[in-house]
């Protein structure tokens, strides 16, 4: 008669906590909490997106003149880059929600890769715009002369958000780096999976705010 | 507790992808057309479209409890406030005040002496 048992996972492998009555309860606490975080991160972004509207509408000409300055190419490869991080991220989550260990750290491992592409990519972009005398503060002078103030607010604006990115790029690979080695030790099953699915909706978030910094610092009025 | 854990289909994940890929694409090539005004229009649409689909699809909103739904469209909410609180102010700071009918209603306007 025992074989007939239905047994259910031990807290322990569910790491369900005391005060939650149930591993699905405690699930659905994580996220909102997850995503009550992400809300004040769009507010967060959502600052400088208003700061970066309120002058591109007080200087349109200053601000379309600086567009040449925007490598296109680089910017979308950057875009596509982080699709296919978000891509391996969320089979990194599936991985983990079936106990594929050895898909889990494989999709990981390819996270950290694109993340780092995309890391790459933009210090080149830094590059440049140090080479071209386009940092503001440190090094600007730029022609036209007479949209050289207000273009400076610009890229101080491009620096402010793209480097705030950049600084939650850095901090999701650290965090990637975490579950790759809490996933080399196991211990991420299909009971307990809810670290692979939270730092993945951190991750996904990092990837909107750049969708929509891609079309407003490289896209808009670059044409002459 | 597999029966309210969502596992989506690598299917639907490799076509979300996919479709990520090429509204970059195509939001990169209208910008080459001139369209005026529309430009912008057009790439924030496309960004919008794009961010939809990474929450709905890839953060899994879909099959998010209804509370954690209200969370995310609350954002919006605050957000759209932020912008539209800041832009009441810049844009109507180069308004200049005018006499109306009826403010002279009790005083007359000041005369220089």
């Amino acid at each position: 008669m025992a074989d007939t048992v239905i047994h259910e996972p031990s807290a322990e492998a569910t790491h369900l906590r005391h005060h939650f009555a149930s591993v699905e309860q405690q699930m659905d606490a994580s996220t909102l909490g997850m995503w009550t975080f992400l809300v004040t991160e769009v507010l967060f972004f959502g600052g400088m997106f208003a700061a970066y509207s309120v002058y591109r509408a007080m200087y349109p000409e200053a601000f379309a003149s600086t567009s040449e300055w925007m490598d296109i190419k680089l910017g979308a490869t950057n875009t596509a880059v982080l699709i296919c991080s978000s891509l391996t991220m969320v089979l990194a989550v599936r991985a983990a929600q079936l106990n594929q260990r050895r898909d889990l750290i494989v999709n990981l491992l390819l996270t950290m890769f694109f993340g780092s592409v995309f890391l790459g990519i933009k210090a080149i972009e830094y590059h440049s715009k140090w080479v071209e005398h386009l940092v503001p503060g440190f090094n600007f002078q730029y022609e036209p002369a007479q949209y050289a103030h207000n273009a400076q607010i610009l890229f101080f604006l491009y620096f402010c958000m793209t480097g705030m990115h950049a600084l939650h790029m850095i901090v999701g690979l650290g965090l990637l780096t975490y579950l790759l080695i809490q996933s080399i030790r196991r211990v991420y099953t299909s009971y307990y999976f809810a670290p692979v699915e939270m730092i993945g909706l951190y991750w996904h978030f990092v990837d909107v705010v750049w969708i929509f910094l891609f079309p407003l610092l490289y896209l808009i009025g670059h044409r002459k | 507790m597999s029966e309210h854990v969502h596992i989506p289909k690598v299917g639907t994940l490799v076509a979300v992808w996919a479709a990520l890929i090429v509204l970059t694409a195509t939001t990169a090539a209208v910008s080459f057309l001139e369209l005026g005004e529309w430009n912008i229009v057009v790439a924030l649409l496309i960004a919008l479209l794009k961010a939809s689909l990474v929450a709905w699809i890839f953060m899994a909103v879909r099959h998010a409890p209804t509370l954690t739904k209200l969370f995310c469209i609350a954002g919006l909410v605050w957000l759209s406030i932020l912008i539209m609180i800041t832009f009441s102010d810049y844009s109507s700071r180069s308004w200049t005040y005018q006499a109306k009918p009826w403010s002279h209603a009790k005083s007359a306007p000041a005369t220089q002496p």
